[in-house]
């Protein structure tokens, strides 16, 4: 399969297989009016199978949710056909509207307005808690 | 400035709550010193749904400090039933009360009205979640009936998986140097993962785990002892093959210490026979008495702290 390089863009890379679409469902990805392809099931020398984003516009995007996902993910800004910048995506001490809260006895789960935040609880793990009722994040 | 109430008891420094303890203590011998602090103050009871010993120990804190109690006892008395949100009704009691006490089924939901309030909200019990006071009058009755909070043998007995006053005690209790857990628990209600990794072994605290409770109650200095819910089974054959082990009889209580005490957040249903009441060690009626020692003396605090 080839898909195109990008002139200037977005890749984000190293996605763990099979979380290519949560991610492009996070970032709202089928709003954009650019080019946006998904990969999945790419290979990968280090994990064997990774998803790849390639976003063909240089949009802001807040990849506060990357961190969450999986810090490993490589965020690269390409202008002018070249890398530009890379990074990891930091994990970031709050969650806001990102993620919902799956505990049933959450009071979030009967009062539909509060805000669902999840707070950094283990850095080394990458464990987020809710705000309310301290329910583990699903990632 | 932000206001303080209690939602967790991780929000209290350890200095904190020995301040608590010794104002408590003050009060259990002195009364008549505190009889009128909190003259002309009112405090509202919200209580989403039903509890005889929360509910009217924070009651009679209040009157014993000499103030007033508004309120609710169910959800279906109040402006909950026609759909109002809990932000809404913390609004609204704010504008009555100068300190309320909350119990909801629903957990976070203290949280929730204390972001919405500039008034001390007391979390009474959030579903499975937090019930700080308790922890309070726990950490109290052990201090009272004991001596001291450190170098202690704690033995927690019965749901550990569900419990969640256990899992506010070993959070707690952690704090102190010289505390060691003994977990007596059928495999299916274990302490959880998450107290084991994030409280014990993040601070080194030793414990272990056990399924019988004659095997360790010599080395006991505190039992507390929950209450194994028929429920939380799979199936009836398991209910009573384990039920039996985890029930407190006089004859188990032979093999304890003389000093040993037995807690009991209660309501008791079976799992401490009512033979035991009569014994010296048995504590858990105190620890309902020091529940509104405790309560009387966070309310002091919280009403000072935000005046």
């Amino acid at each position: 399969m080839i898909i195109g390089n990008i002139r200037d863009g977005i890749v984000i890379d190293h996605i763990p297989a099979g979380r290519g679409m949560d991610l492009y469902s996070y970032l709202k990805l089928g709003k954009l009016d650019c080019e946006v392809a998904l990969i999945k099931n790419a290979e990968s020398g280090k994990r064997g199978k990774k998803d790849i984003i390639k976003i063909g516009a240089p949009i802001d995007l807040d990849f506060t949710i990357l961190g969450f996902v999986d810090p490993q993910i490589t965020v690269n800004i390409i202008e002018n056909g070249k890398r530009a910048k890379k990074f990891h995506p930091a994990l970031p001490e709050t969650i806001m509207h990102l993620i919902k809260c799956k505990n049933p006895r959450c009071i979030t789960s009967c009062e539909q307005e509060l805000p669902h935040v999840f707070r950094l609880t283990d850095r080394e793990h990458g464990v987020y808690r809710c705000m309310y009722c301290e329910t583990k994040a699903e990632k | 400035m932000k206001t303080r109430g209690l939602i967790d008891i991780a929000e209290l420094t350890t200095a904190e709550i020995d301040a608590m303890m010794e104002v408590a203590q003050d009060i259990v011998d002195n009364p008549a010193k505190y009889s009128e602090k909190c003259k002309g103050k009112k405090l509202a009871t919200l209580f989403y749904e039903a509890s005889t010993r929360t509910r009217l120990s924070f009651e009679a804190a209040m009157l014993d400090l000499g103030g007033s109690v508004i309120g609710f006892s169910d959800a279906q008395s109040s402006s909950v039933s026609k759909g109002e949100s809990v932000a809404d009704t913390a609004r609204t009691i704010e504008c009555f009360a100068d300190i309320a006490a909350m119990r909801h089924p629903k957990e976070g939901a203290p949280l929730v009205a204390q972001m919405h309030v500039n008034i001390p909200i007391i979390n009474a019990g959030d579903g499975g979640h937090n019930h700080p006071t308790q922890t309070l009058t726990d950490l109290f009755t052990i201090r009272r009936e004991i001596g001291h909070l450190d170098n202690l043998v704690i033995g927690c007995c019965g749901d550990l998986k569900f419990g969640r006053t256990v899992h506010s005690l070993v959070t707690a209790m952690s704090r102190y140097p010289g505390v060691r857990f003994v977990f007596i628990s059928p495999e299916e209600l274990r302490i959880p993962e998450h107290v084991r990794s994030e409280v014990l072994d993040a601070n080194n605290i030793p414990y272990v785990e056990t399924t019988s409770l004659d095997d360790v109650m010599g080395e006991l200095d505190i039992l507390y002892m929950t209450r194994v819910q028929r429920e939380r089974f799979f199936n009836e054959a398991d209910y009573l093959r384990l039920r039996d082990s985890y029930i407190l009889t006089p004859e188990k209580l032979k093999a304890a210490k003389e000093d040993m005490r037995v807690l009991h957040p209660l309501p008791r249903v079976n799992e401490i026979s009512v033979a035991v009441d009569d014994d010296p060690r048995a504590a858990y009626f105190r620890q309902v008495k020091n529940g509104k020692f405790i309560r009387m003396a966070l309310i002091l605090k919280l009403l000072a702290e935000n005046a």
